[in-house]
């Protein structure tokens, strides 16, 4: 009977992959492990057996858990970052959320578009129409108008030219995101102008069209009316679109699930949603990129500590399950072992062991740099050597320093982060720039925000919103919402800026003396 | 003097015993002191080194009853009544120098000057 011990510590993490216990069995990665050829710096893991092990209370099977565990943490010698199947598992994920997402939202947001763009044709044709409409109709019975009426037209033409660029500046952007719901000052002022246009030609068909009015300077009086009523809904767009919320309101704090890193940013009253935005765009340039291989060990310290531990009944037998875990968190709590001790003296190692691989690097990237030499224009036909494209300076020196690359990149558990076709072309483009090799390194020395990186990590599509109150609704002091993305979330924390009471005083410039301290001394 | 803590105070003191002079309401001892353990020891010119927080006589008044009594300026008040002034802040101080209720201030002082002197030695504090 194999019994199959040990999560890999990715796929502990990503719990929402419904696997519960695995058939087959586990691959897990040696310290040792051997060196790819292909310098992607994947771990390939080394297939090992666990031992047999018998669970002491056969008949339980929420023990079996704990007897894996148990098992494990004596006779394993390593922990998988990421393990093949959850990669595997992971991408059958991400391609079905990738499918069903893009065939629904687009269909949303194209509706939103087109409905938008009729009716902002519509509300253009409009004022011409009226202008038109008469004279094509009842030209015979229309008083002449001379100059007034010119007057009016140039100003009508010059007022929708206006009206024009104006919307295309504030409404024909590029969007920049989905949203899960409609915008509501949005729809708001679509209603709004959509009752207007509709009430403007409500008043023209029966006052105008129906009694065929003969004052035409009038009706280009209220074509013009028209307009200028247009431009006003524009900048109440503007004020309720755009100027509202620049003047900050609330502070959000985002915190990582995951690691705890945490950030504020200041917005203005903006919807649920819409703060969701902003605080997805400044994660994805000022939050360090996530790496789930730096999470895995404390879980498992944690369950060793309460490893070991059995619940034996005295008393006959009972099912007091919360009595029983009660016990095992005290009996954990009061026992004595010294995983403090190991968790110093291994983060005190690790420290000294990628100190040691950077001093290394350093080196080694230094000396690379050495050997190339900026060619100016006026030597290069008479070059000593062979003259190189950057790529190609970059090919040639690479060798020297991807060994110590690689081994520092896989102590700080980046590796997987940067592919060899990433670091040559940094590495071009390093070169191409002159910059120093100090300013290459940079890069590798210490994790970067997400953009930095490939696109396949961004997983710009897979994030979701989840929060209590309708995500239409504007901010509040104490809203908490949480974006959660595959394997973290981001929690936001929504706090109002405090209402600052600020008084002046003042201070005489002559006021300013001083005198020594000396001794005090009191008579008696 | 130096204080070593924890050590026994050597000194040489002398006994002065000032009767209260009353002068209307107050009763006036004549002199003026400073020092402290709230003070600092910089801007005491009679004590000799920055352990020393002692109470030290300031300025002795012409005429008064410290003058009479034998006070000079610059001695360290040791003891007063009985009470140990080596350790005591400056309020302290002048709170049982200027009691009401006494009349008579026993205190022990001494002076630099008669360190030199081989005569009754005295651990006040015990």
């Amino acid at each position: 009977m194999d019994t199959e011990s040990t999560y890999s510590g990715y796929s502990y993490y990503s719990s929402h992959s419904k696997k519960s216990h695995r058939p087959g069995e586990r691959t897990r990665e040696r310290h040792k492990s051997p060196r790819n050829k292909d310098g992607r710096g994947s771990e390939k893991s080394v297939t090992i057996q666990a031992p047999t092990g018998e669970p002491l209370l056969a008949n339980d099977s929420a023990r079996t858990e704990e007897v894996q565990d148990d098992n494990w943490g004596e006779t394993t010698t390593a922990i998988t970052g990421t393990s093949e199947h959850s990669i595997s598992q992971e991408d059958i994920a991400r391609i079905s959320k990738d499918m069903e997402d893009s065939v629904g939202l687009d269909c949303k947001r194209y509706l939103g578009l087109t409905v938008a763009s009729f009716l902002g044709l519509l509300v253009f044709l409009t004022p011409v129409a009226f202008i038109l409409l008469p004279p094509i109709l009842w030209r015979e019975e229309l008083e002449p108008c001379g100059t007034i009426c010119e007057g009016l037209f140039i100003s009508v033409s010059f007022k929708l030219l206006i009206l024009l660029i104006g919307t295309w500046a504030l409404f024909f952007r590029k969007q920049r995101a989905d949203v899960p719901r409609v915008f509501v000052f949005r729809a708001l002022l679509l209603v709004l102008i959509f009752l207007f246009v509709v009430s403007y030609w409500l008043f023209y068909g029966v006052r105008i069209l129906d009694s065929r009015d003969r004052n035409y300077q009038g009706i280009v009086q209220y074509a013009v009316s028209l307009v200028d009523a247009l431009l006003f809904i524009h900048y109440l767009a503007i004020i309720l679109l755009e100027l509202r919320q620049l003047q900050p309101m609330f502070t959000l704090q985002v915190v990582r699930s995951t690691d705890g890193e945490s950030r504020f940013y200041s917005l203005g009253h903006l919807s649920i949603q819409r703060a969701a935005l902003v605080v997805l765009e400044n994660y994805y340039k000022d939050f360090t990129i996530y790496n789930p291989n730096l999470l895995t060990a404390s879980k498992f310290r944690a369950a060793k500590h309460m490893a070991g531990l059995k619940v034996y009944n005295v008393d006959g037998p009972s099912n007091n399950a919360t009595g029983q875990s009660r016990a095992m968190i005290a009996a954990a709590a009061r026992r004595r072992d010294s995983s403090h001790n190991e968790l110093y003296y291994e983060e005190a190692e690790h420290e000294r062991r990628v100190k040691k691989r950077r001093a290394r690097l350093v080196v080694a990237v230094e000396e690379a740099f050495l050997h190339i030499q900026r060619l100016q224009a006026e030597e290069q036909q008479k070059a000593p050597g062979e003259v190189m494209e950057p790529r190609e300076a970059a090919q040639a020196i690479f060798p020297s320093m991807a060994r110590a690359l690689q081994r520092y990149l896989r102590a700080t558990r980046q590796q997987h982060f940067h592919s060899m076709e990433s670091i040559l072309q940094h590495l071009a483009c390093c070169i191409t720039n002159g910059m120093t090799p100090k300013a290459f390194l940079e890069r590798y020395l210490s994790a970067g925000p997400t953009l930095q990186y490939d696109k396949e990590r961004w997983l710009s599509t897979q994030w979701r919103l989840i929060s209590d109150e309708a995500v239409t609704n504007g901010l509040r002091d104490g809203i908490v919402f949480v974006l959660k993305c595959l394997d973290f979330s981001l929690v936001v924390n929504v706090k109002k800026i405090p209402f600052i009471v600020l008084s002046e005083e003042f201070i005489d410039p002559k006021s300013h003396k001083f005198v020594l301290r000396l001794q005090s001394e009191t008579s008696v | 003097m130096s204080y070593i803590p924890g050590q026994q105070v050597t000194a040489i003191v002398q006994r002065v015993e000032i009767h209260k002079l009353c002068r209307g309401e107050i009763l006036i001892l004549g002199f003026s002191i400073g020092g402290g353990i709230d003070q600092h020891h910089s801007q005491n010119p009679f004590s000799e080194d920055t352990t020393d927080k002692g109470i030290y006589v300031t300025r002795v008044s012409e005429g008064g009853p410290a003058e009479i009594s034998g006070l000079q300026i610059g001695d360290k008040i040791m003891q007063l009544n009985c009470w140990d002034m080596t350790m005591v802040t400056h309020d302290q101080a002048r709170k049982r120098l200027t009691k009401r209720s006494e009349e008579v201030v026993r205190l022990l002082v001494t002076a630099v000057s008669a360190e030199g002197c081989a005569a009754v030695h005295q651990s006040p504090g015990e």
